[in-house]
């Protein structure tokens, strides 16, 4: 995301380049990819807020097709039938985000200040695991969590679990969807530490800061626009993921994205998933508006 | 969350280290765990990163007993000598590769022109062209893939390879974008200027200056895309027709039983990765030390 790039101010020789180049290249340099944006981002979001307004043909009949009107009720009917699952996406989401930045932040503060020499080969080892299929690693964690793993079983030996098992419980499903996300989480917060001045950390020290406080009064807040880049870009997809919660959770488990793809590609109830996704969309960006707004990283976006 | 503790235990540590008897074993141990807490939570955290990866690798050698490969049964090396027994897992590898390499190429050539246009270049729309860049990263996938096929319902398109490589290829340009804009930003205007000194019209200028500063960002911007669009699900199962990727066949298979081949090629792909870095890593290293 924009956030990891520096910034660098535009001194005068670019300016001197830019002057060369005809007014029309910036535009001729944009038009393809953004007409692609346009055309199959922007456009399908219309085709979907149209889809979601439109009624059977035949009332009650969903396989005869459907024809456009104007349903507002499409978006209260879905809303009272599946807030459930808009909450659960949301705090899973957010449970799973909380998770990945402790589990990423110790990560990225080793790599940044501690790894030396080692520090290239860490961020590899990072990036590495994802190289291997996302549906792939999923099904490994299934084995992994499976009730009679090693995993479970030395977790159970301690009484840890409230269930006496992770497979099919909200808690596979967080630490599936913190695990698929954690290099989004890693890399901006190695990135904003890595550009600290270490010597402010060692300052903080030397005013006799204990170690936590320091953390809490010059590292983290220094480190807080890699914190909002890697929590969104977690979020985010977080959000509307369905893999985690099918593969590794429980019937009762479902999150927004599960209703969403089985109202599209298996009911065919175009209107209702249209509505689902319509709603989830203006949701999660609203979220984030408001996230980068309090956050005041604005420059983000 | 583990505090990430600034690593200077000094001050804390002084009135222990005055005591007169010797600290026992577990306090001293305690403390060797509170000086190292962040090197401790790093290492957790690399487990945690490279289980599942070590189950997929130690499974593709399992030979399982029924369909279902999830509990450990006997050493074989079957998996690994014959991928494509199951000649439909090789089809959606091939399927999957040669989508890739479209969208890769469209993207990064599309993504790579929308970021010179950005860095190099003052124009208005900038803020509007940022926005339709940032939107798509920042909605989630199934909105996006829904959306697309509300769009592709609505005009009839018929769904298959082509729908596929069209949706890959629109969410991998703002990730394009992104880090080739984050090579051009860094890179010193000045050398373009010197070119154009030495009296280096604007396309030689181009050609011998800008595009091989620009590279690397352009080469790790396709190496992301491809990723991207080799290992999607989410928007694929709803624009594929009949059409099977890797990742479709996978999804399919678990119902009957995932086959080791898929751990195999979960396996090389991995390993592919990882080296590719590795050797671009050492000959960066090479090249600096020059």
């Amino acid at each position: 995301m924009p956030a990891i790039v520096p910034t660098t101010t535009t001194t005068g020789s670019v300016e001197a380049t830019v002057r060369r180049s005809k007014r029309s290249t910036p535009y001729v340099l944009l038009l393809p990819g953004l007409g692609w944006l346009a055309f199959f981002f922007v456009v399908p979001l219309f085709a979907s807020l149209a889809t979601s307004l439109q009624v059977p043909i035949e009332a009650g009949n969903p396989d005869g097709g459907f024809t456009q009107a104007f349903e507002i009720s499409n978006y209260t009917q879905a809303i009272a039938q599946y807030w459930p699952q808009f909450v659960r996406s949301y705090v899973f989401a957010g449970l799973a985000t909380i998770l990945a930045l402790a589990i990423a932040y110790p990560l990225a503060y080793f790599i940044a200040f501690k790894a030396g020499k080692y520090r290239n080969i860490m961020l590899v080892l990072v990036v590495a695991p994802f190289f291997c299929s996302f549906l792939i690693r999923t099904y490994a964690w299934k084995t992994i969590l499976a009730d009679q793993s090693p995993v479970t079983q030395f977790l159970n030996f301690l009484h840890l679990l409230p269930d006496d098992r992770i497979l099919n419980t909200p808690l596979a499903v967080i630490t599936g969807i913190a695990y698929n996300f954690l290099p989004f989480m890693t890399l901006p917060l190695y990135a904003a530490l890595e550009r600290i001045d270490f010597r402010l950390i060692e300052a903080g020290n030397d005013l006799y800061g204990s170690p936590w406080t320091t953390f809490r009064k010059v590292t983290f807040p220094l480190s807080l626009p890699g914190v909002v880049a890697g929590t969104l870009l977690t979020f985010i997809p977080a959000v509307g993921d369905f893999i985690n919660a099918q593969l590794l959770g429980s019937i009762k488990d479902k999150m927004i994205g599960n209703v969403i793809d089985s109202q599209f590609r298996i009911v065919r109830d175009y209107p209702t998933a249209s509505a689902l996704s319509f709603m989830l969309m203006v949701s999660v960006l609203a979220i984030v508006f408001v996230y980068i707004r309090r956050a005041g990283t604005e420059d983000l976006v | 969350m583990s505090a990430p503790t600034v690593d200077r235990s000094s001050a804390s540590q002084q009135p222990r280290d005055n005591m007169p008897q010797r600290p026992g074993v577990l306090s001293r141990s305690l403390r060797w765990v509170r000086d190292h807490i962040i090197a401790i939570a790093a290492f957790l955290a690399l487990i945690y990163l490279f289980l599942p990866i070590a189950v997929v690798v130690i499974f593709s050698f399992n030979k399982p007993e029924g369909r279902q490969n999830v509990t450990w049964n006997q050493f074989s090396l079957d998996a690994w000598l014959n991928i494509c027994r199951d000649p439909t897992i090789c089809d959606s590898v091939g399927q999957s590769l040669q989508i890739a390499v479209i969208a890769t190429a469209v993207a990064t050539l599309l993504g790579t022109l929308i970021s010179f246009a950005l860095v190099r270049h003052r124009f208005k729309g900038r803020a509007a062209t940022n926005l339709l860049i940032f939107l798509p990263m920042a909605t989630p996938e199934v909105v996006l893939g829904a959306s697309l096929l509300a769009l592709f319902l609505n005009l009839g398109a018929p769904l298959g390879r082509g729908t596929i490589i069209v949706a890959h290829i629109m969410f991998c340009i703002s990730f394009v974008v992104v880090s080739v804009k984050a090579r051009l930003a860094g890179l010193d205007p000045r050398l373009e200027q010197a070119a154009s000194d030495l009296y280096a019209d604007e396309r030689a200028t181009f050609r011998y200056v800008t595009l091989p500063l620009a590279l690397p960002g352009i080469v790790s911007a396709a190496l992301l895309a491809f990723s991207l669009s080799f290992d999607d699900f989410i928007i694929t199962n709803f624009n594929n027709g009949t059409t099977v990727t890797f990742p479709l066949y996978v999804w399919g298979a678990a119902q009957r039983g995932i086959p080791p081949q898929v751990n195999v090629i979960g396996s090389i792909m991995f390993f592919a990765a990882l080296s590719i870095v590795v050797v671009a890593q050492i000959v960066g290293a090479a090249r600096r030390k020059k």
